[in-house]
């Protein structure tokens, strides 16, 4: 084989879904021991391609070639056979299993008994090999995320993969590990393995990808391009279609009266653990308070007190009205909304429609709940509005919206939060996972919250986003608050130092 | 070349697939069973005539099948309720003892004399049937609910204590002459049959089918009403497809915990009103084989819709009636072994696609 053939070839590829042409005559060449990004919005069709080249879905047209042989795979395991890994999103890992007994997982090699050390020291040479450290025999529970992801790397390594597909990796780690995981990647490209890389992040493209493929809608915009010359902006509108606003614009803005008020708030974790340590705050109407910090420091208890899921010790208000340790419901009643930090298994139902969801919160008022019953043309009705108003992508309101993509289940939680008119909405992490158009989009709607007067609790590990949009800043640490500075008089260092734990003022 | 059976995954499902998917099943199940029939040296042909004229052969048959498909469609709608919230209750066999028991309370008291209007003393038996079998929902209900108590387990155990009591109830109390069973209940606390009329409508002379078919149609239409386009149903699918979204949405959850094992209990608990009253007459032992666990199966085959389980219900129904009639009454049993194997691993057909391709198609 010259070196010259590229790893893989994907020609003409069309792939249909009902109603839907997912990839549309869709080419991507990938070169051997090259990092290939593979951008697109939610919904243009990159993992459906990515999944038709891990042997999950099929092509109704075109034609794979890999490492210069026609391929046509039934199954996942026909993939594998031709060096084809793919690193998902979500982990499928064992957590009670050590590293090494998950990456033995499914093999036929050991047979029956598991000689494990033996089996240890050959994941530390592979692990040597493209520095993927993690400690073979730890538990997969007890490892961070990054390193998880790295286990996931190594499951597909073992099973002597020379073509990654890593479908989204950053998205769920901190910014150091992305950092360890770029450096990963380059080190595994330098060693002849060929990487597609599927993103939404603008500057990871431009410092990792050698070359890149745009989708738009099932069409590519860019083909395998070179990085020269690449910046942002141009991504942006290949992906988008349109010039998009690296930073929203914000009126001045004009805080009311307080809404949200929390006096010494004390809470526990699942584990009943210490989460949120004397807290206190307080959000007016028309501003924007932004609680930055690390993933995991209390962000998920605290919009849990305020809209009734978790107890509590301490005083929560809400225009005056104590509202801490009341069923979820009052809070509803009192106008908050909350966009929970996972927008699937807390956010929605993914079996029922888009009107099911869509009149979660709302099922029990005029006209839509009507005593006994609800009015279900009326939902429809209402549902087919917000769908049109929000521009959420689907077949109909009828669509489960497990089928939808991220943005537009983000889109559907957000118009139903938006659209009940709340004193105060409970953000968390509202733009995680979307790609730029999404992100601007619903970065405008808060701001437009904003204007109306609501009073928004923006909880991010984005600082840029955090910056751009709140009024005041408080920083998270440990379940304690650091300190509650004015944003524009902020600088980023000094909340990133409190982010550590460190209190520069008070 | 040749040819190759490939799997695909669906990625929609047409409508009226699953209806056509169940009726070749249980065509194939019947072929199935006829071939062993053959291979046994019966005469497959002759014994399906057999089995349609059992069941479906004259009005008094499909009758017969009517009378025993009624407790399965009752019951079936109970699991169904509970099911769609994702709540296993399988102590329906309990809850329809218990509303027998609760039922012939009114009769064995009495509650009211006997001489009381009809009217009266069925509805005071409908109303107990349904409390009593509403309280033997609403013990593993508030459990589960209070204490997070596992459902299946307390509605299997309480299936036994609701056999166990009834048992001391005719055995010693209320014993007819020694024998296990309660006297003969007043002719005005059976529930009117068809073959009540047959001194004005001849055709009606013989035809035992009783109000409790009555009783279920009206249930499934409550039932379908419910899940269809009540508040209470969309809590239900609401809870059912997830909790946790269910909780953030600001539904109580305890509370619909209660009240669905509650009203599943109170629609077990009429099924076996509606046996005692329409078709035992009196408080005895065994009142049902099975019925509340068959119920469950009808439940699933039928996908949960309430309509579906009339249908399945009729068919099970008729297989009972056909074991009666077929010698040995074995084979019943195995063609309902058969049609529960092949309609449920007719599911695969929904999320995957079969296809035949030719093999040089492959091989480009």
């Amino acid at each position: 084989m010259s070196s010259t053939v590229p790893a893989v070839e994907m020609k003409d590829i069309v792939i249909r879904f009902p109603g839907v042409l997912a990839n549309d005559h869709v080419n991507l060449t990938l070169e051997r021991g090259n990092i290939h990004a593979l951008l697109g919005e939610n919904g243009a069709g990159k993992s459906t391609l990515m999944n038709a080249l891990a042997g999950l879905y099929k092509p109704v047209s075109g034609t794979t070639l890999v490492n210069g042989e026609l391929v046509d795979f039934n199954s996942p395991r026909d993939a594998i056979a031709k060096g084809i890994g793919m690193v998902h999103q979500h982990f499928m890992l064992v957590p009670t299993q050590t590293v090494t007994e998950n990456i033995l997982l499914g093999m036929d090699k050991p047979r029956f008994f598991m000689n494990l050390r033996k089996y240890d020291q050959k994941i530390l040479e592979l692990q040597e090999q493209y520095g993927l450290h993690v400690d073979p025999t730890s538990k997969i529970w007890q490892l961070s995320v990054g390193e998880q992801q790295r286990v996931e790397i190594l499951k597909t390594l073992y099973r002597g993969a020379n073509i990654l597909i890593m479908d989204e990796p950053t998205a769920v780690l901190a910014p150091q590990e992305i950092d360890e995981l770029m450096r990963n990647m380059r080190l595994m490209a330098d060693q002849g393995k060929s990487i597609i890389f599927i993103t939404h992040k603008l500057h990871e493209v431009i410092s990792i990808a050698d070359r890149l493929t745009v989708l738009r809608k099932g069409k590519v915009t860019a083909e395998g391009r070179s990085m020269q010359g690449v910046t942002k902006e141009k991504l942006a509108q290949l992906m988008v279609g349109r010039e998009v606003l690296f930073s929203v614009k914000k009126e001045p803005r004009k805080p009311g009266k307080i809404v949200l008020e929390l006096d010494n708030v004390f809470a526990k974790n699942d584990k009943y653990l210490p989460a949120l340590i004397d807290v206190s705050l307080d959000v007016r109407s028309g501003e924007i308070l932004g609680i930055a910090g690390v993933g995991g420091n209390g962000q998920s208890e605290l919009a849990e007190v305020i809209t009734g899921l978790r107890a509590c010790s301490g005083s929560i208000k809400i225009n005056d009205q104590e509202v801490s340790n009341q069923p979820p419901i009052n809070a509803i009643k009192r106008g908050v909304s909350h966009i929970p930090e996972d927008r699937t298994s807390v956010g929605t139902a993914p079996n029922l429609s888009i009107t099911e969801n869509s009149i979660m919160k709302g099922y029990t008022n005029n006209p839509i709940g009507n005593g006994w019953s609800i009015n279900f043309a009326k939902a429809h009705e209402y549902a087919r509005n917000l769908k049109e108003k929000y521009n959420i992508l689907a077949p109909s309101v009828q669509t489960p919206v497990g089928k939808l993509s991220g943005g537009n289940l983000q889109k559907v939680i957000l118009a139903r939060e938006i659209s009940s008119e709340p004193l105060l909405m409970v953000a968390m992490q509202p733009t995680r996972g979307l790609d730029v158009g999404a992100i601007e989009a619903i970065q405008i709607l808060l701001l437009q919250q904003r204007g109306a007067g609501t009073a928004i609790l923006l909880i991010s590990e984005e600082l840029d986003e955090l910056f751009t949009l709140s009024d005041r800043i408080a920083v998270i640490s440990d379940g304690k608050i650091m300190g509650i500075v004015d944003a524009e008089e902020a600088d980023i260092n000094e909340i990133g130092l409190m982010m550590t734990g460190s209190t520069v003022r008070e | 070349m040749g040819l190759r059976v490939k799997v695909e995954k669906r990625v929609d499902v047409p409508k009226w697939l699953p209806a056509v998917t169940a009726i070749g099943a249980v065509i194939l199940a019947f072929i199935i069973a006829g071939l062993i029939f053959k291979f046994i040296g019966g005469k497959p042909l002759v014994a399906l005539r057999f089995f349609y004229q059992a069941v479906f052969g004259s009005w008094a048959a499909f009758s017969d099948t009517m009378v025993k498909a009624t407790p399965l469609i009752i019951v079936g709608l109970a699991c169904a309720v509970a099911f769609k919230m994702r709540l296993w209750n399988i102590g329906a066999e309990g809850q329809f003892y218990a509303g027998a028991f609760g039922a012939s309370l009114v009769v064995l008291i009495p509650i009211v004399p006997m001489n009381s209007p009809k009217i009266v003393v069925i509805g005071l038996m409908i109303l107990m049937g349904m409390l009593f079998g509403a309280i033997w929902g609403f013990i593993p209900g508030f459990l589960k609910a209070k204490y997070n108590v596992n459902e299946i387990i307390t509605t299997l155990m309480l299936n036994y204590i609701a056999i166990l009591w009834n048992n001391f109830w005719i055995f010693d109390k209320w014993s007819d002459a020694g024998f296990q069973m309660t006297p003969t209940f007043d002719r005005v606390a059976w529930l009117p049959r068809l073959a009540d009329y047959a001194k004005e409508y001849k055709i009606f002379s013989g035809i035992t089918l009783h109000m409790g078919v009555l009783f279920g149609i009206v249930a499934a239409f409550v039932v379908w009403w419910i899940f269809k386009y009540s508040r209470w149903g969309y809590e239900i699918k609401l809870i059912g497809d997830n909790p946790k979204a269910a909780r953030y949405a600001g539904v109580n959850i305890v509370r619909n915990i209660i009240l669905v094992m509650t009203f599943s209990g109170a629609l077990a608990g009429l099924a076996g009103m509606s046996e005692i009253g329409g078709v035992v007459h009196r408080l005895q032992e065994s009142i049902s084989p099975g019925y509340g666990f068959t119920g469950i199966i009808v439940a699933w085959l039928a996908k949960l819709n309430p309509f579906m389980i009339i249908i399945v219900s009729i068919l099970f129904g008729g297989l009972i009636v056909a074991g009666r009639e077929i010698q040995p009454s074995g084979l019943s049993f195995l063609l309902q072994g058969i049609i529960l194997f092949i309609l449920i691993s007719s599911d695969v057909l929904l999320r995957y696609k079969i296809r035949i391709v030719r093999t040089e198609e492959e091989a480009v």
